[in-house]
């Protein structure tokens, strides 16, 4: 079965155990990624012409996939209840428009988000481990991801450390995942790569496999802070982990795009590629996010263009 | 799945229909079914006339003229007359004519490529994002040589080669016209164009398009017809040169007849690519690699990737993958821009693929088709792949031209060289690996004309293309490819002269 | 004093670097320009043509494979073998009737042009080639390769000068290549295979026919393992119906470099590269670039 999905790699990654050896060869073992045929594929795909039904279909479905995100350092309760407001209903005009997936900020936030959507279906997840740069120690990674938990975060997003990650210490960034996934408990750990620091296409996909062995429940591209973050063809090859992991192992993982999406445009391509890559399987929010703040206004515009055949105004969608 | 409102049947969600509107190719809009001969529209001299149908609906489409001998001699004969005139402007001038059809076919571009799409019934995405694009590049880049011949490495003042009689085939009919009316006019040659039987349309509407830019007549005239039109155009004395796309069947019955008359002959003829994938390839991209190499175009693509020659221990995993990913084209309405796979160019193709499938079969290799449903009207064949293929077996010798892969194995890079090479054909090849000095040594080894090296099926202007053994001979594309079209100058001398 | 009896030569065909005779037993008189009988010389079969394009074949993927420096040297030294045997060479075009300056500037022109072509073979792929500005993020480049073995009907007048301005041109490029020598004047030829046999061109490189024209030449054009066809030869050749070669030629697309009107003049300088270009062709390879 496991030969079937990678060349050379007839193991089950789960079971490679906490040795670094294993996992580096492991990682080390992966098939390339050809920058040009990746990018090509990913544009292909992006030239997908969606119309009407399936558009409206679609723009619902990303609503729903949409961790609606606040990470500014001038974050405020009073802005993060507003935040909450529009994740429970992002338009106050149309109560068929769905809650999106979960409102997404830093953890002295959390217990403030927890109260605003109490409830509901809208989960409260907090970036954790030193975000965005992941330069701390371990000991104030795992109290600050603890305190997010304990505040009621349904889920945390975490970074790797891309210094260890680069330098090739791969034990020490899976051992960093496994040690919060154990503080996370219930929470659903996301795992962001930052891939715009990784720079290639084959650390994407060590640094995606390397998040799935050690037990990330969805990766994640990017913080929003560095760019390039949520590109298609990264999108690609962190679906393709995803898929292959799937394939052999069992294990359905989740994957989050984020960073630098803005239009209802980028958004339904995203979701091509998640439809023609891993399959409409992924179409969930339990299986795939899309982490964005402005997003969500394009989203409402455009949808509200399908209903009416008007072209709206930013000024009648609420901003928070 | 009921939580979302969408039809999500596996592998994905169905696309709503997405067709580009056919009423821009104007397919009313007269002229279309006549000759284009010395810059006049003409019906054949006895009057006969030939329809053209739609691969993907059989709907008739037009009736285009059948040009017979008389009409060949005519359209020679204009092509001669313009030739002084053409050949003395000035290279800058008809850089800037050609300069300027390049752009005109960037601007009605959506027309060419919904045109394209009826005539041949080959998907609009390709249309649109190949076959029209690149034909305005090949417009483009030899636009620029037409004031630079000095420095094409002929010498100084190198001459047209004079009337040139371009055969062109179905498969890319637009793209391959401007392969070889591109650097023919930048020459300053004049051309005797004869399109496909069954895909006249986008030539007709080209020289429309010439009619627009205000080329001199009788520096392109298209004779539209069947293979006799072909055959007097070819053996007609007043032509100085045939370029000929093709089977290699016909192109050998053009070289023959060409014996003994020292009229010059390039030839762009079949092809069996081997695509050879070694176990450490970029696995996902080969795998778009495959399915580009052998379903572009309906596999209707002389270069196609239609040998897979796979190292054995990836070869059940990539066998796997790539009928997976298969799974995933759509194959239907040509224009819908969701297509990936369109229709089956005539009745007559679709036998010869039918058969040689049923062949594969018999010979004992292992078919496995795709799972998707065909249109009831038109020409349509499901994507297929043969497992199980000796390299003795027909499938693995005989070009199909249709959408079927057939799967070998080798063992060591040198087998792979010797089964790529093992065959009178030697247009193109593929190589998958992710080690470079490999590459390098196996680009060295194949037989072909053209390597893809982690890629496959890539045209560009400004690169030769051609091919080796029974492929034929002469290069389109680049300086190299615009030799076909020129003589040293008569006062060079030497040896050779 | 009794006169010494001469040791005539016995002018026997060259194939895969061996003296064979001809698989027929047949021969022909070579006369020179008085009509004495030169020498018997071979007069090869159609087995002869099967046998010298199976060494021919042999031998090219190995002359192909040779470093472009190491076929430029072993291309001047045939020259320099040649210069060593001038007065011989001279003293046989003589014989067969060129004037002697003529002879003299004969052998000099087919040293210089030997030498000439020599310095060709590690030039030809950056004159011929190139690396072309596709519109992509890719590294595509040209490059000229042999088309493999080659026919070569050799000019009849030009026993030698001809013959090496048609045989060199085919070498450069990595072909081997199957000659039928001038029919009136083979013992040219035949004295450069004896300097071949010596040289550093390997075995079956270059294989040397001497016999009918218009018994050999449709067996080459006609071959199915010949790639390419030179018919310079045919020039001033009666009897040979250049038709058919050429209609032979086309049932496997054998590249045909078609006869002159009329027998060149060798002495004019070779028009760069085109005589070996025409028996290459171009290879284009693509690669992505990506980090």
């Amino acid at each position: 079965m496991a030969a079937l999905v990678l060349p050379d790699l007839d193991v089950d990654p789960r079971t490679l155990g906490d040795g670094e050896a294993a996992l580096t060869a492991f990682l080390r073992g992966l098939p390339g990624v050809d920058r040009v045929g990746n990018e090509r594929r990913a544009a292909q795909l992006a030239t997908r012409s969606l119309k009407q039904d399936t558009k409206r279909a679609l723009i619902d479905l990303a609503i729903r996939t949409v961790d609606l995100t606040t990470l500014e350092g001038a974050d405020t309760p009073a802005r993060v209840r507003s935040l909450c407001a529009r994740a429970l209903r992002p338009d106050p005009a149309d109560a068929e428009v769905p809650p999106v997936a979960a409102v997404c900020v830093y953890p002295d936030l959390v217990a403030t988000a927890a109260e605003a959507v109490a409830g509901s279906s809208v989960r409260v997840a907090a970036v954790a481990t030193a975000f965005p740069s992941g330069r701390a120690s371990r000991t104030v990674k795992l109290t600050d991801t603890r305190e997010a938990v304990a505040a009621g975060a349904d889920e945390i997003d975490m970074v790797i450390d891309r210094g260890a990650f680069l330098s090739g210490r791969y034990g020490a960034v899976a051992d960093e995942i496994r040690a919060v996934k154990e503080v996370c408990g219930d929470a659903h750990l996301k795992v962001i790569l930052e891939t715009g620091e990784l720079a290639t296409y084959d650390n994407v996909r060590r640094a995606s496999w390397l998040a799935l062995i050690a037990g990330a429940d969805t990766i994640k591209t990017s913080t929003g802070k560095v760019s390039p973050a949520a590109t298609h063809p990264v999108a690609l090859v962190m679906l393709q982990a995803v898929r292959d992991f799937h394939l052999m192992t069992g294990e359905p993982r989740g994957v989050k795009v984020a960073g630098g999406i803005r239009t209802t445009k980028d958004a339904l391509r995203h979701l091509v590629l998640v439809n023609e890559t891993v399959g409409a399987d992924w179409l969930t929010p339990d299986r795939y996010r899309i982490g964005a703040s402005g997003l969500l206004t394009d989203l409402l515009l455009q949808r509200q263009k399908l209903r009416t055949g008007v072209y709206g105004s930013a000024d009648r969608v609420t901003l928070d | 799945m009921s939580r979302f409102p969408l039809d999500l049947g596996s592998p994905g969600w169905e696309y709503a229909p997405a067709p580009e509107a056919r009423t821009v190719a104007r397919l009313d809009a007269g002229a279309q079914g006549r000759l284009f001969i010395g810059g006049t529209w003409q019906d054949a001299a006895d009057g006969a006339t030939f329809p053209t149908h739609s691969p993907a609906t059989d709907e008739h489409l037009a009736d285009v003229a059948l040009a017979g001998g008389t009409d060949v001699d005519r359209a020679v004969a204009a092509a001669r007359a313009a030739l002084p005139a053409w050949s003395g402007l000035p290279g800058a001038e008809r850089a800037k004519l050609l300069f300027r059809l390049a752009r005109m076919l960037q601007e009605r571009a959506r027309e060419f490529a919904v045109l394209e799409v009826l005539d041949n019934g080959k998907p609009i995405r390709e249309t649109r994002d190949f076959d029209v694009p690149t034909a305005a590049a090949h417009l483009f880049h030899h636009a620029g040589w037409a004031d630079k011949l000095d420095h094409a490495g002929l010498g100084p003042a190198p001459r047209p080669v004079g009337v040139v009689g371009a055969i062109v085939p179905w498969n890319f009919p637009l793209l391959m016209l401007a392969w070889k009316v591109a650097p023919a006019l930048a020459s300053g040659s004049t051309v005797v164009l004869k399109p496909a039987e069954t895909t006249p349309l986008t030539a007709l509407r080209f020289a429309e398009l010439c009619e627009q830019a205000d080329l001199p007549p009788g520096v392109l005239n298209v004779v539209t017809g069947a293979g006799a039109t072909g055959a007097a155009l070819v053996r007609h004395p007043g032509v100085d040169k045939i370029a000929f796309t093709g089977s290699t069947a016909v192109g050998k019955d053009i070289q023959r007849t060409l014996a003994g008359t020292d009229r010059r002959l390039t030839l762009e003829l079949g092809g069996k690519a081997a695509n050879i994938v070694f176990a450490d390839a970029p696995i996902d991209e080969t795998i778009e690699g495959i399915v580009d190499g052998i379903f572009f175009n309906q596999g209707h693509v002389c270069c196609a990737g239609s040998r897979l020659l796979v190292e054995e221990p990836v070869h059940d995993l990539v066998v796997e993958r790539l009928t997976r990913r298969i799974g995933t084209l759509r194959l239907g309405d040509p224009l819908d821009k969701n297509t990936d796979v369109g229709a089956i160019n005539s009745p007559a193709q679709l036998a010869r693929i039918r058969e040689l499938a049923d062949v594969g079969e018999a010979e004992g290799a292992q078919r496995w088709t795709a799972d998707c449903p065909l249109p009831e009207r038109g020409n349509w064949f499901p994507p297929t792949v043969f497992t199980g293929v000796s390299q003795s077996s027909r499938i693995a010798q005989e070009e199909i031209f249709g959408p079927v892969l057939s799967v070998l194995t080798f063992r060591t890079p040198d087998e792979a060289v010797t089964k790529a090479n093992n065959t009178p054909y030697g247009l193109s090849a593929g190589i998958w690996t992710e080690k470079g000095a490999r590459i390098l040594w196996m680009a060295d080894r194949l037989r072909a004309g053209v390597v893809w090296a982690n890629t496959f099926n890539r045209f560009d202007p400004a690169s030769p293309f051609g091919g080796v053994k029974e492929s034929g001979f002469g290069r389109e594309g680049g300086r190299q490819g615009l030799h076909a079209y020129l003589e040293p100058s008569a006062d060079r001398g030497g040896i050779d002269g | 004093m009794a006169e010494r009896v001469r040791v005539l030569r016995t002018a026997k065909l060259f194939i895969g670097g061996a003296f064979p005779r001809s698989e027929s037993g047949r021969t022909f008189e070579a006369r020179g320009a008085d009509g004495t009988v030169l020498a018997n010389v071979a007069l090869a079969s159609r087995k002869d043509v099967r046998d010298a394009v199976v060494a021919a074949r042999a031998a090219q993927p190995g002359w192909a494979a040779a470093t472009a420096l190491n076929r430029g040297q072993v291309l001047h030294r045939v020259a320099e073998l040649l210069e060593g045997r001038h007065a011989q060479l001279v003293d046989e075009l003589v014989a067969t009737g060129v004037e002697p300056d003529a002879a003299r500037a004969e052998v000099d022109g087919a040293v210089d042009r030997l030498v000439w072509y020599a310095g060709w073979t590690d030039k030809l792929t950056q004159v011929a080639g190139g690396v072309n500005p596709v519109a992509g993020p890719f590294f595509n480049l040209t490059v000229p390769e042999p088309v493999g073995v080659v026919g070569v009907i050799a000019p009849q007048r030009s026993a030698l000068l001809g013959l090496v301005s048609v045989v060199a041109p085919a070498l450069v490029g990595g072909n081997t290549v199957v000659v039928v020598a001038s029919e009136a004047r083979p013992l040219p030829a035949v004295t450069l295979t004896e300097i071949l046999a010596t040289s550093d061109v390997p075995p079956g490189t270059v294989d040397v026919l001497t016999g009918s024209v218009a018994e050999l030449a449709p067996v080459l054009a006609g071959h199915l393992d010949v790639d390419g066809l030179d018919l310079t030869g045919l020039a001033g050749v009666d009897g040979v119906d250049r038709v058919a070669l050429e209609t032979a030629a086309a049932e496997d697309v054998t590249r045909v470099l078609p006869p002159p009107a009329e027998e060149p003049d060798f002495h004019r300088t070779p028009r760069g590269v085109d005589r070996i270009m025409a028996f290459c062709d171009l290879k284009t390879v693509w690669h992505p670039k990506g980090p």
